[in-house]
């Protein structure tokens, strides 16, 4: 098991080690993941309703499903 | 507060565009190009020729560039989600949920554990693993592609589901059905088999370059036999399925076959429009005919839409005002009906603040669909609680003009491709296609005909099924956050941003990598 698991890491880190274009394109590939993750999400993406449980939650959208039907709020 | 409300829905929807236009320029290379790589290992697999084993190596690098620049930008609609349209996503939490978590599960197990064995495989696992490998990397794609396809599917037509009034949310009664509804079956096909052929017309294109230099013949000859016998075959599979797709759509969302057409008043025996020119809306309005001009061939739309010639296919104004006698309801009606479903509602949540129990016991009847009157509240007036969120029954018709012509941009192209990899095709396996130069400059002008078309497609499935974004339950207004829209169009341009130098790289390393050609 211990040896299966040797061979595979040993697999990776030769084919990251070997990667010619490969270089450029996981520089992207990580660049790209921390200003998803570490910028947008953090920063941007909140959920409006973090926090809430999901009686709140359901309370919210019952409201906005009930409260907007009249004619003209649309 | 509603200015602002109009403003995030817009900003939110023109974000998501935006975000699900870029995506998409990645995802349908990698769906088709998995596989035509695939069918080139298996050429070297069965020959052990070494020249197959370069060319294999050559598609795969340009391979891996789109999917690395493309990998998990599709993660950003799923912020998107989140985010701006929370209403929507608790609303829909198990439904939607249930293939974007497979999809998730599968795109990291299957797709990024063999496709490190087939780019770092080589001369490390055995010929026959490494193939398995290839072919599973492109089975794998085109999975997750199912699930994105099956929940986007579940929004144009929202089957295998009941409402539980007291989550509020639509929960999942068959996954079956969800998964299998003609909606979602047609959809997969159709978006898969046109993706297979913008691969093959990517490969036809670059290959053809290499004609025009007159370099790498071979490698750009025998590319071409591949890439165009499977563009072909897929683009006539693609025509099937996009008319299967029509047949569905009449069914389940007619208006925007109306709007498809721009079929204003219904008839027996629709023509199809080949070609047209649409007025504009006021002169339209004042009663002039909708074209300008415009070339039909008779009856082929009801033979599309019912497979019979005489079918009556309802247009716009038949699904505005209503035609009792084709048994088709007005929209105000359904207005009226979506507002029952929605006082309803309304009770049920005065009934559970006031703790009434009679009333909120009387309401869950209503909704539970074991019940008769169940049954019957929820088919008559359940059915259509999008419709009471509209304030006018002209709210109902999407953007006629952008779905018509985009529809044509797609159906054309489709066609040209069929004729263009036949002949591409014919010419190559007479040796005589290197000769034909302007041909081979058409090939490379379709790289970007392709992505066009695609994009088409989309325009026609989404703009198509304004205003909903469940469809007849949910219109876009009521499944947006209530986010400020500065926030919203702040991340807009910040997407924009990030996606334009994603695509500027990739083009970039693409171009560099095409012109270095196969290496030894």
């Amino acid at each position: 098991m211990a040896a299966t698991l040797r061979r595979i890491v040993r697999f990776y880190l030769e084919g990251f080690r070997e990667m010619t274009v490969g270089r450029t394109l996981w520089c992207i590939i990580l660049i790209k993941l921390f200003i998803m993750f570490a910028v947008l999400k953090l920063f941007f993406f909140r959920d409006p309703l973090a926090g809430c449980t999901d009686a709140e939650r359901r309370d919210c959208l019952m409201e906005r499903l009930t409260d907007t039907h009249k004619p003209g709020t649309q | 507060m509603t200015t602002d409300i109009l403003q995030t829905v817009d900003w939110s929807r023109a974000q998501f565009a935006m975000t699900a236009i870029y995506h998409w320029l990645f995802v349908p290379l990698t769906l088709g190009l998995s596989f035509l790589i695939a069918i080139m290992e298996t050429v070297w697999y069965r020959t052990g020729d070494e020249f197959w084993r370069r060319t294999t190596k050559f598609w795969m690098r340009l391979f891996g560039i789109n999917f690395a620049i493309g990998v998990a930008t599709g993660l950003i609609l799923e912020f998107e989600f989140g985010t701006n349209w929370s209403n929507y996503s608790h609303f829909v939490g198990d439904i939607f949920g249930a293939p974007l978590a497979i999809e998730g599960i599968m795109a990291f197990f299957l797709e990024s554990t063999f496709i490190a064995v087939m780019f770092f495989g080589w001369n490390k696992v055995s010929r026959g693993f490494h193939l398995t490998a290839t072919w599973l990397t492109a089975v794998g794609a085109n999975l997750s592609a199912l699930w994105i396809l099956v929940a986007n599917a579940w929004m144009q037509d929202p089957v295998g589901c009941t409402f539980n009034l007291q989550t509020v949310r639509n929960e999942m009664t068959s996954f079956w059905d969800v998964l299998l509804s003609p909606t979602a079956i047609n959809k997969f096909f159709h978006t898969v088999t046109s993706s297979f052929v913008l691969a093959a017309l990517f490969v036809v294109g670059v290959s053809a370059w290499y004609l025009l230099r007159d370099r790498e013949r071979r490698m750009a000859s025998k590319s071409i036999a591949i890439a165009s016998v499977f563009g072909f075959v897929f683009a006539v599979v693609a025509a099937l399925t996009g008319d299967k797709s029509g047949a569905v759509i009449a069914r389940v969302q007619p208006m925007k076959l109306a709007a498809m057409e721009a079929l204003y008043d219904g008839a027996e025996g629709a023509p199809l429009t080949v070609v047209g020119i649409l007025r504009p809306e006021s002169q339209r309005a004042e009663g002039k005919d909708p074209f300008y001009f415009k070339i039909d061939i008779p009856k082929l739309l009801s033979i599309m839409s019912y497979r019979d010639a005489e079918a009556y296919v309802a247009g716009i104004n038949d699904l505005i005002d209503g035609n009792p006698e084709r048994g088709i309801l007005s929209t105000q009606e359904k207005i009226e009906r979506g507002r029952a479903a929605i006082a309803q509602l309304e009770r049920y949540r005065e009934a559970v603040k006031n703790d009434d129990r009679a009333t909120t016991e009387e309401i869950e009847g209503l909704f539970d669909p074991a019940t008769p009157e169940g049954k019957a509240f929820l088919a008559d007036r359940f059915a259509y609680l999008g419709y009471g969120y509209l304030s006018s029954p002209e709210q109902a018709v999407p953007n006629v003009p952008l779905v018509f012509y985009a529809f044509r941009v797609m159906v054309g192209a489709g066609v040209f491709f069929i004729l263009l990899l036949a002949v591409v095709w014919w010419l190559n396996r007479r040796d005589r296609l290197a000769d034909k130069r302007w041909l081979l400059r058409l090939a490379i002008a379709c790289i970007p005909l392709a992505y066009l078309s695609s994009q088409a497609g989309w325009i026609v499935a989404e703009v198509g099924r304004q205003p909903w974004a469940i469809q007849n339950l949910m219109p876009v207004n009521i499944a947006a956050s209530d986010v400020p829209s500065g926030a919203v169009s702040t991340t807009f341009f910040l997407f924009l941003a990030l996606f334009t130098a994603l695509l500027a790289a990739e083009l970039s390393i693409m171009f560099r990598q095409i012109k270095i050609g196969p290496k030894e």
